[in-house]
């Protein structure tokens, strides 16, 4: 298209327009943030004000005092998500924006269940499922046991399904964060 | 030196001659530097009235504005002007004074959180939390109001912070640390390239330009690339007089209240080029229905603005100025032919000739409002800087006033301000001490600032201000006698027996020439008088009270269902 000098006549009918589709799915964003006071409050704030509903977010420092780590799951099928980089991008305190491709990335969330058992073959079970999930328990009394998971959100949730059967009294969870395969910093 | 000192010497590098104002306890030490700063401060009587001021003043020269205001109740009352200049794109710093560090978060005397207030208005905002930091942020502040797409800043110091010590040398370099900035301003040459060969293609082209044009001071090449390619323009509120009107290829300004000749342009194009403009809904009505047949080139500096409300087949991201500079000579190395677009002229003549701007005069002496605006018009030569207020009277000096230059016209478009028109002017007239600065108000809207009064007197700003009296909130009764069914709720401000004010004893109250005008057949000499007139003068003229505003695109309808 368009090189140097070119007279050929262009079709306006062929232009496409490719802003502001709606993907379909879900999008993990990497935002590289300032660590300043309010930033989050900026990003939060946007989200609220634009009407782009947020699934989950996390907050972290990064191996860098004066940055931190802000990692922002959106539904593409509700939100514009081009418009959510841009939008982001306009915050001065933004340094850098990704929206990882989700097979060239590794997301992880942790998450804390409280399962109530008493002593009896209830609470084997429970020890065995949390097993399978690789789970460690983190806390044990007689009337109930505390697990910690580190997942994709799928497994935390297929975790929670087995868990509810036993009386699951709360459950925490961190939200995503989310870095990219290879070499190449996210 | 104390920071506040730093202050005004950061305000020097910057060019700053002006700063618009408000003293208070928080931002005393501010004040104090004030006395030996050798900087011009112009004394407002209520915020709000020195942030749309500094508006006015940032309008009309293009400059970075300052403004200044005490903490609590003081930062509040800017709110409604930083969110104005957000919506407006008008670069201005706001100081804000704020209380002690050891009082933050403790609901002392005079303390609102200010920051987190204007957060959803503002372009950038800092608090200060080490005193050292106050000359970068100041520098910052003006870098990232000024550039790019302008908008408001906020930077607010405790008043503690502001009285310490800092090392700060007059003339010092202070280097910015705004990693996370960087606007785009030359655009990508290939998109340039492809802009250029639509646009030689279209049979059917708009040129629409908006207020990032003015931004840009983009008027030389919008005009020339209007003259290479022989097509039609139109510019919205935000950029009257980017392309002068009447010519022509001028269309009119689009949108609710625009001719019927541009929406209809807008409605059949087969390109729409978007220069600086965004799309706003007063401009395409329904927008599943809006411009059906368009392709859309969108240039803009802001990347977001591209493709928030119309799909965007060509995107620019960058500065117009600079953007137009490179697409022109490479449209006209494609050689089109301006007789492909005769069958467009030729429909846009139709409709220019059928539907002009027009209204049913008065059989007696009886003023209509649009008579009245083409009356000043004549009376200043139609040269003068214009401001407005919101409203009717808004709607009717854009329609006709004709502006032949950027920056001459200076309202309140996107936030829809009223009490914006005064200060405003007062701001203009401070940054163009030669000009004849005209503000164009409503009896409603005057009296939102009309303390402004006073500050025009002192600091000797001989502005004209023409209220199109008719008694109502006008267009708040015109909506309400076509969408609700004629049931006036709230709209009259006017008692017969009872008049309130009395504008003359007004204009006499606060030093000004008062005049009243009635009478169609003298009221351009009687404006010419008034606008000879030394000094301020407030000109109240009286209009037929139930003129409706017309064209207009009723809420929520397509362009190409105008009525009236």
């Amino acid at each position: 298209m368009g090189d140097p000098g070119t007279k050929e006549v262009l079709s306006l009918e062929a232009l496409q327009a490719s802003a502001s589709l709606r993907t379909g799915r879900k999008h993990v964003l990497s935002l590289v943030v300032q660590n300043r006071p309010g930033v989050l409050v900026r990003i939060a704030g946007l989200f609220a004000r634009r009407g782009f509903n947020i699934n989950t977010l996390s907050v972290g420092p990064t191996d860098d005092d004066n940055k931190s780590r802000v990692t922002v799951t959106v539904d593409g099928a509700t939100v514009p998500i081009d418009q959510v980089t841009k939008q982001l991008h306009k915050l001065v305190n933004v340094l850098k924006i990704r929206d990882l491709e989700p097979d060239q990335t590794v997301a992880r969330e942790l998450a804390l269940f409280k399962v109530g058992v008493e002593n009896g073959p209830r609470r084997a079970e429970v020890l065995q499922i949390c097993n399978i999930f690789r789970g460690k328990i983190v806390d044990i009394t007689k009337q109930s046991l505390v697990i910690e998971v580190t997942g994709t959100p799928e497994k935390i949730e297929a975790l929670e399904e087995m868990l509810l059967p036993f009386g699951l009294i709360e459950m925490m969870r961190t939200g995503e964060i989310a870095i990219s395969r290879g070499r190449d910093e996210t | 030196m104390r920071a506040v000192d730093a202050i005004m010497e950061c305000l020097k590098a910057e060019g700053v001659e002006v700063v618009f104002g408000y003293p208070g306890g928080a931002n005393l030490p501010t004040y104090d530097a004030f006395v030996d700063a050798g900087i011009r401060h112009v004394l407002v009587r209520h915020e709000a009235g020195g942030g749309h001021a500094a508006e006015g003043y940032a309008k009309s020269t293009g400059k970075v504005a300052v403004c200044l205001g005490t903490s609590g109740p003081g930062a509040t009352n800017l709110v409604t002007p930083i969110m104005d200049a957000m919506m407006d794109s008008v670069p201005v710093v706001f100081i804000t004074g704020q209380v002690r560090t050891d009082l933050l978060g403790t609901d002392g005397f005079q303390e609102a959180d200010i920051l987190g207030i204007t957060m959803p208005a503002v372009k950038h905002s800092w608090m200060i939390t080490d005193p050292a930091d106050i000359p970068q942020a100041i520098h910052e502040a003006f870098h990232v109001a000024g550039s790019g797409r302008p908008g408001p800043v906020v930077v607010d110091i405790p008043t503690d912070l502001s009285k310490a010590d800092i090392p700060y040398e007059i003339g010092q370099e202070v280097p910015l640390d705004l990693p996370g900035y960087q606007p785009k301003f030359e655009g990508n040459a290939k998109q340039i390239r492809q802009a250029a060969r639509a646009l030689a293609a279209a049979k059917r082209p708009v040129l629409y330009v908006g207020g990032g044009a003015v931004a840009a001071g983009a008027q030389d090449e919008v005009r020339e690339l209007a003259h290479v390619s022989g097509f039609p323009v139109t510019c919205t509120l935000m950029a009257l007089g980017v392309y002068p009107a009447p010519d022509p290829q001028w269309l009119g300004m689009p949108g609710m209240h625009g001719t019927r000749t541009a929406n209809y342009s807008m409605d059949e194009a087969d390109l729409i080029f978007s220069i600086g403009a965004r799309f706003d809904d007063r401009i395409t009505g329904n927008l599943a229905e809006f411009a059906p047949n368009a392709k859309f080139i969108h240039l803009d500096i802001d990347p977001a603005e591209i493709g928030k409300n119309v799909p965007a087949h060509i995107p620019i991201v960058g500065d117009a100025k600079q953007v137009l500079g490179k697409l022109i000579p490479e449209y006209e190395s494609l050689g089109a032919e301006k007789a492909r677009l005769d069958d467009w002229w030729e429909k846009i003549h139709g409709w220019q000739a059928k539907y002009p701007l027009t209204y049913e005069d008065t059989k007696d002496s009886e003023i209509k409002p649009q008579f009245a605006i083409k009356a000043i018009w004549e009376a200043s030569g139609g040269d003068a800087i214009v401001t407005s207020d919101v409203g009717q009277h808004q709607m009717w000096t854009a329609q006709r006033y004709d502006f032949k230059e950027p920056r001459t016209w200076i309202n309140s478009g996107g936030l829809g301000t009223m009490g914006f028109g005064l200060p405003a002017a007062l701001g203009a007239q401070v940054g163009n001490p030669d000009s004849l600065v005209i503000c164009v108000t409503g009896d409603g809207s005057i009296q939102m600032n009309s303390q402004e009064m006073a500050t025009a007197t002192q600091e000797g700003l001989p502005v004209k201000v023409v209220i199109i009296n008719n008694g109502y909130l006008g267009m708040v009764r015109q909506w309400q006698e076509l969408f609700w069914e004629k049931r006036y709720s709230h709209v009259d401000l006017r008692d017969p027996d009872n008049e309130v004010p009395n504008w003359m004893k007004l204009a006499d109250a606060y030093g000004w020439t008062g005049v009243r005008l009635e009478k169609k057949e003298t009221l351009v000499d009687d404006l010419r008088a008034a606008f000879a007139t030394p000094g301020p003068v407030l000109v109240d003229v009286r209009v037929v009270r139930e003129e409706n505003t017309y064209p207009m695109i009723a809420p929520g309808a397509a362009a190409r269902d105008m009525v009236g």
